[in-house]
C-alpha cells in the first residue's frame, strides 16, 4: 500500500518500547492494539511521533490508527502526569464512597467506569509510565474459602497460581487428558449432555456453539476466550484467572481440541493487571512444559497456542463480534449479524467465542462426565453459578452456589442485609428485584420470568441509604460513555436517556420526560446492532416499572 | 461496443414481503425488493454500513428489527415493512438524528420525517448537538460535521472500497465519534487527494464542493436553475463521464453516474474539480 506517514518522528523510549513490542511478530494490523498498549504503557500516553512509528511498521494509514487509539479510553492521546490514578465511580463504588477517595488523591484521577474489583469497593487503579499498575486497595480472601461444595473456585486461594506442579497436584490437566481419551465429537457430546450455557451473559447452550463451529469445513478455526468482562458490577472472571489461571489454559485447550481450532486468544480488559500477568505466566510455564504447542501432553498431530490480547478500556469489545474488530486491529464496533461467529468470525474464519466461567465448567464435566454434571442445579439451568455480590453488604465477593439456590440464601452467604432497598440483578443491562421478591430461585428461567436476567452474574445490593436516583443516573452516563458510536439508536438514545433522566433527578422534568424515555429506549432494544444498546433501557425500565421509582 | 458483465446465473428466492410473495435473486438484499424504503447510510456503490438504522424492517422470528439494507433474503422469509413497530423505530431514529444534527440540506428526510410524525425538537432546547463550525481549509471543499450522521460512507469511499488513499476515519467513541483525520489534522495535512468521492456518497451535505458551500452562504444556490449535462472527461484517456452541473451558465460542481461502468461514481481531483478553465474568458 503506498501509505502517506507523518513527519513526527518517535523518541528513543516510545521506539524501543513499539520495536519490542513488535520483536518477532508478523507485524500485520492485528499488532495494533499491542504497539499502542506499548506506546502508553512507556510514556503514558501516545504522541504523533508514536502512532507515526506504529504505522510505518505495520502499514496502517495514521487516520485509521488514530481512529482507533483515541475508540479506548485507557490511551490518552494528549501528554498527562506519567502516574494517574483510575478512580471507579461506578454502581458498587459509587454507593461505597468513591468520591471521596477519588478527592483525596494526591496524583491525577482519572474517573473510571468500572474496574471490576467491585468487592473492594471503592476501588482504584494506580497506573504509571514504564512502572506499571497495581490496585490501591488491600487483597480480600474469598468469602467461601476451604468451603468443600466449592467446583469453580475450588482452588481459587488454595493454590499457588504461578505454579504449574500445584495446580497438577490439585487435579489440573485431568479433563484435557479425559478429552483426548474421548476425542472431539465425544467432547462436545458430553458438553451437550450436560446442558451447559453459557455464562457471559446470553445463556447461549455451548454445546451447540462448539457443534456448529467444528463442522464448518473452512479453516482454520479460531477460539476467543472473551474475559472482557466489563458488565458494572461483574468480576467473577477476574476472580477465576488471579486465582486458577491455569484452569483457564487447559479449559481454552480441551475447547480447542474439541472445536478443531489451532490458535487461541484470551483477551483480557485492560483494567486487570494482576490477572494479565498470572495468566501470562500460566502460558509461557505451560507452552514449556508442553501444554501448549505442538503434540500436547503427548497427543499426536494436536497443535494450539494461545495469545493474550489486553483490552484498553472499551465495554463493548466484550461483545462477541466487537472482540473480533479489537483483535483484528480495528476500532471494536459490533458487528452485524448473520453471519454468525461459528461461521464468520475473528479474521473471517469460523470461531468460537467463549466466556471465562462457561470454560471453566467444562473442565468439571469432563472430569465428572455430562450426566453428572447436569444432575447439579435445576433441569434447565445446570451446574453452579459464580455470583459477583458487591454493593450495600457485609461480606462482598465472589460466591458459588448451585442454579436454584434463592437470592435470599445468596444474601444469607454474604451476611444478610437489613434495610434491603432493592437488588440489581444482572448488571447495568439486568433488572431490579424487590424486596419482597428475594426467594426467587437463582436459575436463567426463573430470572427470566421474574423480568430480569442473572445476566453475567452481578447482584448488586442496595439498601435504604442509598440515592436510587442518583444510581439509575449512573447506569445512564455508563451506556452514553461505552456506545460505541455506530449506529443511530445508541449513539444519540444513550445520550437523550441521560438527558432526561439528569432532569428527572434534578426535579425538572415532566411527564413527556417518561413518554421520551419509554420511546427512546423501545427504539434502543428494537434498532440497536448490538446488545449494548438493546439493553440500556433494561435497569431504569425495571426501576420505573418494578420499583416503582417515582420518577 | 459495451461489454456488459451479467455475471452468472442466479437462483431466485421467494419470500414474502408485506403480504405478497417476491422472488428475488439469491443474495439480494430486503431493501433491494422494497420501494420506497428511506435510507441514509446504504449508498449503491459501497458495501452496506448498517449504521443509520433508518430502513429497519419486522422480519418474522427476529428479536429485533432488521437492516433491509444489508440482510439477505432468505427463503420463506416474513418480512413487513410498515407497522406500528417500524414506523416507532423510524420516527425514533429521525426524531434523534434531527434533534444531534442539522438535516436542513439532507435530501427527503422532510418528508420522511412528516410522514411519521418525527419531532425533532421534542428533546428539548438543552439536547447535546454535534454543532460545529465548518472546516473550510482548502479551495475545493468544506467539511461541515454539524451535518455529518456518522454514515460511514467517506470514509468507505477513501479507504479500501474506492479511493485507498485512508485519509479520514472514525475517531472518538460515542457520541463523541468523529470523522477525523489524524490527530485532527487540516485536509492539506493529511493524505487526502482531492478525489472529491466522498463528496459523492454523503448523503446529508456535511461534505460539499466549495462553490456550493459559498453560493448557500450568499443565498444565490438554486438547484431549480441547474441542468445536468453528462460528458467525457477529457484529461486523459481513460474516458469517465463527468455530469457538470451548470447553474446561470457555471460550473457549480461536478459528479459522475454511479451506473457508469468506469467511475461507479469516482473521479480524480482533475475531472471533479479541474473545471475553472472552461469558465475563464
Amino acid at each position: 500500500m503506498d501509505l502517506r506517514f507523518l513527519e513526527a518522528a518517535p523518541s528513543t523510549v516510545e521506539q524501543d518500547a513499539i520495536d519490542a513490542a513488535l520483536d518477532g511478530t508478523d507485524c500485520g494490523r492485528d499488532q495494533l492494539l499491542p504497539a499502542l498498549h506499548a506506546a502508553n504503557d512507556a510514556v503514558g500516553w501516545i504522541s504523533e511521533g508514536a502512532l507515526n512509528h506504529i504505522c510505518r511498521r505495520l502499514s496502517v494509514p495514521p487516520a485509521e490508527a488514530y481512529g482507533v487509539a483515541t475508540f479506548y479510553s485507557l490511551f490518552a492521546m494528549e501528554e498527562r502526569p506519567r502516574k494517574v490514578v483510575h478512580v471507579c465511580v461506578d454502581l458498587a463504588c459509587k454507593v461505597n464512597g468513591a468520591e471521596a477517595l477519588a478527592a483525596a488523591q494526591t496524583d491525577y484521577v482519572v474517573r473510571s467506569p468500572c474496574l471490576g474489583v467491585c468487592e473492594r469497593a471503592p476501588a482504584a487503579l494506580a497506573v504509571e509510565a514504564g512502572v506499571g499498575s497495581e490496585y490501591l486497595m488491600p487483597e480480600l480472601p474469598l468469602p467461601q474459602k476451604g468451603d468443600p461444595s466449592l467446583r469453580l473456585l475450588r482452588r481459587v486461594g488454595v493454590v499457588d497460581p504461578s505454579s504449574l506442579d500445584d495446580y497438577r497436584a490439585a487435579g489440573g490437566y485431568a479433563a484435557l487428558r479425559n478429552a483426548f481419551l474421548l476425542g472431539p465429537q465425544d467432547v462436545i457430546r458430553e458438553v451437550t449432555e450436560a446442558k451447559l450455557m453459557g455464562r457471559g451473559g446470553a445463556a447461549f447452550p455451548t454445546g451447540r456453539k462448539w457443534a456448529a463451529t467444528a463442522g464448518q469445513p473452512e479453516r482454520p478455526h479460531y477460539l476467543v476466550c472473551n474475559a472482557d468482562e466489563s458488565e458494572p458490577g461483574t468480576f467473577k472472571d477476574r476472580v477465576l484467572m488471579e486465582g486458577d489461571p491455569f484452569a483457564v489454559i487447559e479449559a481454552m485447550t480441551v475447547a480447542a481440541y474439541a472445536t478443531g481450532c489451532t490458535r487461541g486468544y484470551l483477551y483480557i480488559r485492560g483494567e486487570y493487571p494482576q490477572a494479565f500477568t498470572r495468566l501470562q505466566n500460566a502460558i509461557d510455564v505451560a507452552r514449556e512444559r508442553g501444554f501448549l504447542g505442538t503434540n500436547i501432553m503427548g497427543q499426536p498431530g494436536f497443535e494450539f497456542d494461545i495469545e493474550i490480547r489486553r483490552g484498553a478500556g472499551a465495554y463493548i469489545c466484550g461483545e462477541e463480534t466487537a472482540i473480533f474488530n479489537s483483535i483484528e486491529g480495528f476500532r471494536g464496533e459490533p458487528r452485524s449479524k448473520p453471519p454468525f461467529p461459528v461461521e464468520k468470525g475473528l479474521f473471517g474464519k469460523p470461531t468460537v467465542v467463549n466466556n471465562v466461567e462457561t470454560l471453566a465448567n467444562v473442565l468439571l464435566i469432563l472430569t465428572e462426565g455430562g450426566q453428572a454434571y447436569q444432575k447439579i442445579g435445576t433441569a434447565q439451568s445446570t451446574g453452579s453459578k459464580l455470583f459477583c455480590v458487591s454493593g450495600t453488604v457485609p461480606r462482598p465477593g465472589v460466591y458459588e452456589v448451585a442454579f436454584g439456590t434463592t437470592l435470599r440464601e445468596l444474601l444469607d452467604l454474604a451476611g444478610g442485609v437489613e434495610d434491603l432497598r432493592a437488588v440489581l440483578l444482572g448488571g447495568a443491562a439486568g433488572g431490579f428485584v424487590r424486596p419482597d421478591e428475594i426467594d426467587l430461585p437463582l436459575t436463567m428461567e426463573d430470572a427470566r420470568a421474574a423480568g430480569t436476567t442473572l445476566g453475567s452474574g452481578v447482584v448488586l445490593v442496595l439498601d435504604g441509604t442509598v440515592d436510587v436516583g442518583g444510581f439509575l443516573l449512573r447506569i445512564a452516563e455508563f451506556f452514553r460513555d461505552e456506545s460505541c458510536g455506530q449506529c443511530v439508536p445508541c449513539r444519540i438514545g444513550t445520550v437523550r436517556q441521560e438527558e432526561a433522566l439528569h432532569r428527572i433527578v434534578r426535579r425538572e422534568g415532566d411527564s413527556q420526560d417518561l413518554v421520551l424515555l419509554r420511546d427512546v429506549g423501545r427504539v434502543m432494544r428494537d434498532s440497536s446492532i448490538c446488545g449494548l444498546g438493546q439493553t440500556a433501557w433494561n435497569a431504569i425500565e425495571s426501576a420505573i416499572d418494578r420499583l416503582g421509582v417515582q420518577l | 461496443m459495451t461489454v456488459v458483465d451479467i455475471g452468472l446465473p442466479r437462483r431466485l428466492v421467494e419470500f414474502t414481503l408485506d403480504g405478497e410473495q417476491v422472488a428475488v435473486p439469491e443474495g439480494s438484499t430486503i431493501l433491494s425488493a422494497c420501494k420506497d424504503m428511506p435510507t441514509l447510510c446504504y449508498g449503491d456503490t459501497l458495501e452496506p454500513a448498517n449504521a443509520c438504522r433508518v430502513c429497519m424492517v419486522e422480519v418474522e422470528g427476529s428479536r429485533t428489527l432488521v437492516p433491509s439494507c444489508s440482510r439477505k433474503v432468505e427463503p420463506g422469509m416474513v418480512v413487513r415493512t410498515d407497522t406500528e413497530r417500524t414506523r416507532h423505530s423510524r420516527r425514533m431514529v429521525l426524531e434523534l438524528l434531527g434533534s444531534a444534527t442539522d438535516l436542513s440540506t439532507t435530501p427527503q428526510v422532510a418528508e420522511w420525517m412528516a410522514e411519521v410524525g418525527a419531532d425533532p425538537t421534542r428533546f428539548g432546547p438543552d439536547a447535546a448537538t454535534v454543532a460545529q463550525p465548518a472546516h473550510v481549509d482548502n479551495a475545493l471543499y468544506v467539511r461541515d460535521y454539524s451535518k455529518c450522521i456518522l454514515c460511514y460512507k467517506c470514509v468507505d469511499a477513501c479507504g479500501d472500497q474506492w479511493q485507498n488513499t485512508f485519509a479520514i476515519a472514525v475517531a472518538g467513541r460515542g457520541f463523541d465519534s468523529r470523522i477525523s483525520t489524524e490527530f485532527s489534522a487540516p485536509l492539506p495535512d493529511s493524505a487526502c487527494v482531492y478525489c472529491g468521492n466522498c463528496i459523492e456518497v454523503c448523503p446529508t451535505g456535511a461534505l460539499s464542493f466549495r462553490r456550493e458551500y459559498d453560493k448557500r452562504a450568499e443565498g444565490t444556490w438554486d438547484e431549480s436553475k441547474q441542468t445536468a449535462t453528462t460528458t467525457v472527461c477529457t484529461f486523459c484517456g481513460v474516458g469517465c463521464n463527468l455530469t457538470l452541473h451548470v447553474q446561470d451558465n457555471e460550473i457549480v460542481k461536478v459528479t459522475s453516474p454511479h451506473d457508469s461502468s468506469v467511475t461507479h461514481g469516482n473521479l480524480c481531483i482533475k475531472g471533479r474539480f479541474g473545471w475553472q478553465h472552461v469558465q475563464n474568458t
